[in-house]
């Protein structure tokens, strides 16, 4: 084992720079188009080295069998970052995998050199392992990926979540707040919390609740709707439900939800003039001369 | 034993609930309240809220307990200044106070109670 490893590390040290030429032309060559135009050359040849004089330090440490051993730790996260900055720049999985699996031929090759006319059996146990190595590596390499396009997505969803809950002031007095999308659970919560603070960050006593933008309607969204209605109620404000479409007017009687006691209006308009008049404001057209 | 002081401002009670509640201060509250409702013939209670941040069903079922006792000794009961998590804590719990008049601030609560009543 020893000896064979050693043979390993000779091969990866003695012929380093070779190794490394070879590694960065196959990986330019293999058609992927996006690593010649997003990755630089030195950056490429940057990363190939430093890869392989941690991979040397790794397997210096004879520990060939598994990746989770504190020695592969910083190929492991070498690998995780050049996984990250790949997901982020729109790589798929197999182009990011790519980059560990190429270095497979070049690597073999070298080592095919070294035993030249040598212990064949030993050679073929070394590419065997090596090899049982390297797709760990890879594969480890798209679990990250996964990961980071997973974050990506996660952190999109939040960001949107923050965008589509904006409250207005129409009046002194008077909050509006548009939903447009459809309501679940999370993001009623959002709504919700996000109405509540402006009621008593502007000490508004009507809150304007528009519906327009949501698309569909079920008991559950009713449901959430009405909690916070009650809950608009508890502060002493009142909350006024607008934008019910036709479509949405029938649902809410055909799932047998009861809106008493709740004030509804089928536009924006039609709300904001009832809280105005709830307010003592008066509307009305002055006469034109 | 602590006490939530109950302030006198002409014919209306004013409570204000400075500490965390627990269950003994809700129910001598409630006692105190009742006994300074028929002593003073107080025709509204306020009672301001905005100092609490965490309420539990004990709590919520006290408030709603002492603006239907007020209610029923003739005074008009307003909880006012009630937090948002609050809120949305009673609302969760199934608790919306439907007897319960509420406002923003002492300021609309008194309002609120110098409308002239109902009945």
């Amino acid at each position: 084992m020893t000896t064979s490893t050693n043979r390993i590390i000779h091969v990866l040290q003695s012929s380093q720079v070779q190794l490394l030429a070879d590694w960065v032309k196959i990986l330019r060559s293999s058609a992927l188009p996006r690593t010649a135009t997003v990755i630089s050359d030195p950056e490429l040849q940057a990363q190939c080295q430093e890869f392989i004089s941690l991979f040397a330090a790794a397997i210096a440490s004879g520990n060939l069998d598994t990746i989770e051993a504190d020695a592969w730790k910083p190929v492991l996260e070498f690998l995780a970052g050049v996984s990250r900055s790949r997901g982020r720049q729109g790589f798929s999985p197999s182009e990011t995998a790519t980059f560990v699996f190429s270095f497979k031929e070049p690597l073999f090759t070298h080592l095919r050199r070294a035993f030249e006319g040598k212990d064949e059996a030993e050679l073929f146990m070394n590419i065997w392992e090596l090899s049982k190595l390297l797709d760990k590596l890879g594969l480890y390499t798209t679990e990250i990926h996964q990961q980071a396009r997973e974050e990506i997505i996660r952190r999109q969803g939040e960001e949107m979540l923050e965008l589509s809950t904006p409250v207005i002031q129409l009046w002194d007095g008077i909050l509006a707040m548009p939903i447009i999308g459809t309501l679940d659970s999370a993001r009623t919560q959002i709504v919700m919390e996000a109405l509540l603070q402006q009621v008593v960050a502007t000490r508004s006593p009507i809150a304007i609740l528009d519906i327009t933008g949501v698309p569909t309607v079920d008991t559950l969204t009713a449901q959430h709707l009405l909690k916070t209605v009650a809950a608009t109620r508890l502060m002493g404000a009142e909350c006024i439900i607008s934008g019910i479409r036709p479509q949405i007017a029938q649902t809410i009687v055909h799932l047998g939800v009861e809106l008493t006691g709740v004030v509804t209006k089928a536009s924006l308009a039609d709300a904001f003039r009832l809280a105005l008049e709830k307010l003592g404001h008066r509307l009305g057209a002055t006469a034109r001369s | 034993m602590d006490r939530i002081p109950i302030l006198r401002l002409g014919d209306t009670l004013l409570v204000t609930v400075q500490v965390d509640m627990h269950d003994q201060l809700a129910v001598r509250l409630l006692d105190d309240l009742t006994t300074m409702i028929t002593k003073v013939r107080a025709r509204g209670v306020l009672i301001d809220i905005s100092a609490l941040d965490m309420v539990d069903s004990f709590i919520g079922r006290m408030i709603a307990d002492i603006a239907a006792t007020a209610r029923i000794l003739d005074a008009r009961a307003v909880v006012v200044g009630m937090q948002p998590a609050v809120a949305i804590t009673l609302v969760e719990l199934g608790m919306s106070l439907p007897g319960v008049q509420t406002a923003l601030d002492v300021d609309h609560g008194m309002e609120l109670l110098r409308e002239p009543r109902d009945s």
